[in-house]
């Protein structure tokens, strides 16, 4: 892949070709609160069926009020949304029982226990079987690691258990999608390569996920898709491969002594930038050039190799790139 | 990475889901400590009011109010009418302004509204079950009071045929149906309340102003009542009419001031409840 640098408000149709089928999509969606804050502008999310899709930007760049908008707590200002093909918020009484969200941290009636807050949640579902609701609020609980403390009143739950009961509440029936909003806030490691694990697990079972964070290392993982978001916008989305492709990649020739002149020759012979030496190492952006040619080339020319790295840039040098922000700035 | 689909079945409305949304709701205002103890401090009213009555054995409170109190210590049944009275200016309406503002500010500012909303069910039916519920603690306020002085008046006082206002005696039989009538139109003038109450919580994230905000409508209201400059609004008042539950205590209770008393309230319960509607079903909830 031989991508420059895209210009970033182009935004990638979705999967590639943009008419795979899509689990969420928006035209247009735009929030501008009363106060005359934008907090959305714009936006064209394609999150494609299966996908797991990371939506990531700081605190503050519009995350959660999308994924409110998404699931019609929020109504956008202009601006069209659409969960697995239904029109939000009008199609919300249908749509909803086949989402499982988590929005903006768990909340629970705090003196009730995690159990009797599921069964209330089973009780305000219609669509919910009464003669399942115990079995499958039993399975959730288990299934997030909270069959010990299901007792326990949600007031005395630890950070990381009011988020597993969370994640319970959001996999109380069978999904097809979750949107999952900074699904491992509050959680220590271990709790967050649980929910790894978990997003891992039901994305193998097709559930599509869509997940928020402003920690890119936490779900950078497990995303088939990303969508990054700044200052309302949405300044780059697509799948895995058009974000390694994004930015240049430098090749990293490392020779043996005596050999640095003439391996900075073919670099130099092959169009390259002027390498940049230190030592017996020799570093080179490779625009437009295939790394294997270059490797060739120096084969060719008799310049042991000791070591030849490609690197690329990180998702995360990809995002200070775009928006000129690290991931934990709040705007 | 498998892109095979999940297909959840469309789903269905089970049968009986208002039923289990209410029943859930109503064990959640009912069952929730802070509303028992409310109810709690509303049920010793009528056990105090009938000790002091006891120890003194004659009615500090008797020269107040519809002649009714000075007659509790005669005949028990008149408890429940005294304690009725004693809670009217204030203490229903404190109890009842807590419960229905916190109906919906109280999930808002817990933010299980959001969660609520997303399982999905609809603002509309959400609101409604909020409202019955609401009006189930007002009525269970207003129960609470009546039934604690029943008990309390019979024990203290022993229960006898009934002395009404106009001073034909009715017997007891007779007289518990008027007193139940009290009980009905007392717990019936506190909707208008409850939907006041209601409007309030749809405004705020904050519990504790949609409470005030409803308790001190409803002093307001008292207030204004006394105003005599104001007597061409005072029939529209909030509680205005709510001491008409002595209607039912004449030996031919007047049903057009019953009537009267009622619509009123129908109409504050309309208000109030289609702002309450207009705003929550199409706020943005954002706590």
């Amino acid at each position: 892949m031989s991508a420059g640098v895209l210009d970033p408000v182009r935004v990638d149709q979705g999967s590639g070709d943009g008419t795979g089928p899509l689990a969420v999509r928006t035209e247009g969606l735009t929030k501008r609160f009363r106060s005359g804050q934008v907090a959305v502008d714009g936006l064209a999310l394609r999150v494609p069926r299966g996908a797991v899709y990371g939506f990531l930007g700081p605190n503050g760049s519009g995350k959660t009020t999308t994924i409110r908008m998404l699931l019609g707590l929020v109504r956008p200002t202009s601006g069209r949304a659409w969960l697995l093909d239904q029109p939000m918020p009008d199609a919300g009484a249908a749509v909803l029982p086949r989402v499982g969200a988590l929005v903006e941290g768990p909340a629970f009636q705090p003196y009730l226990s995690g159990r009797a807050n599921l069964d209330r949640l089973s009780a305000v579902d219609a669509t919910a079987d009464p003669r399942t609701a115990a079995r499958r609020r039993d399975e959730a609980l288990e299934r997030v690691g909270l069959g010990a403390a299901a007792d326990k009143r949600f007031r005395q739950y630890s950070l990381g258990m009011k988020q597993r009961l969370g994640l319970a509440a959001a996999l109380l029936q069978p999904r097809e999608l979750l949107v999952l909003d900074e699904p491992t806030n509050g959680l220590d490691p271990q709790g967050t390569r649980e929910v790894r694990h978990l997003v891992r697990e039901l994305a193998d079972a097709g559930t599509t996920v869509l997940v928020s964070s402003h920690l890119l290392a936490e779900i950078e993982q497990v995303c088939s898709h990303v969508g990054i978001m700044s200052r309302g916008h949405l300044v780059l989305q697509g799948d895995r491969a058009v974000l390694a492709g994004r930015g240049q990649a430098t090749v990293s020739v490392t020779t043996t002594t005596g050999h640095v002149g003439a391996a900075a020759r073919v670099l130099r012979g092959l169009g390259l930038d002027e390498p940049v030496v230190d030592g017996l190492r020799l570093d080179a952006p490779v625009d437009g050039l295939a790394p294997e040619d270059v490797s060739a080339a120096l084969v060719h020319a008799d310049v042991p190799l000791v070591g030849f790295e490609v690197r690329r840039p990180s998702l995360e040098q990809v995002f200070v790139e775009l928006t000129g922000e690290g991931f934990d700035v709040a705007r | 990475m498998s892109h095979a689909e999940v297909m959840v079945e469309a789903p269905v409305q089970a049968r009986g889901s208002f039923g289990r949304l209410l029943r859930s709701e109503l064990r959640l205002v009912l069952g929730r400590r802070r509303n028992v103890v409310l109810l709690a401090g509303l049920a010793a009213v009528p056990l105090l009011l009938g000790l002091v009555l006891f120890l003194t054995r004659d009615s500090a409170l008797g020269e107040e109010g519809p002649g009714f109190v000075g007659k509790v210590t005669e005949n028990g049944i008149f408890l429940v009418v005294a304690s009725i009275f004693v809670c009217l200016p204030f203490l229903l309406p404190l109890t009842i302004g807590i419960a229905s503002g916190d109906a919906v500010a109280g999930e808002a500012s817990a933010g299980t509204l959001r969660y609520l909303l997303v399982v999905p069910v609809t603002r509309t039916r959400l609101l409604v079950v909020k409202a019955l519920a609401a009006l189930a603690f007002a009525g269970s306020a207003v129960l609470a009071i009546a039934v604690v002085g029943l008990v309390a008046g019979a024990a203290f006082f022993g229960l006898h045929d009934v002395v009404l206002l106009s001073g034909d005696t009715v017997p007891l039989g007779v007289g518990a149906v008027r007193i139940a009538g009290v009980v009905a139109y007392v717990a019936l003038s506190m909707t208008g309340l409850v939907a006041v109450g209601l409007f309030f919580s749809t405004l705020t994230e904050v519990p504790v102003g949609a409470m005030a905000a409803t308790v001190v409508t409803a002093i307001v209201s008292g207030v204004l009542d006394t105003l005599p400059a104001l007597s061409a609004i005072h029939p529209g008042l909030l509680t205005h009419h709510w001491l008409d539950f002595a209607e039912f205590l004449r030996i031919t209770p007047d049903w057009q001031v019953v009537a009267g008393g009622l619509a009123v309230q129908a109409a504050w319960v309309a208000v109030f409840s289609t702002l309450a509607w207009a705003r929550f079903t199409t706020a943005d909830v954002s706590s």
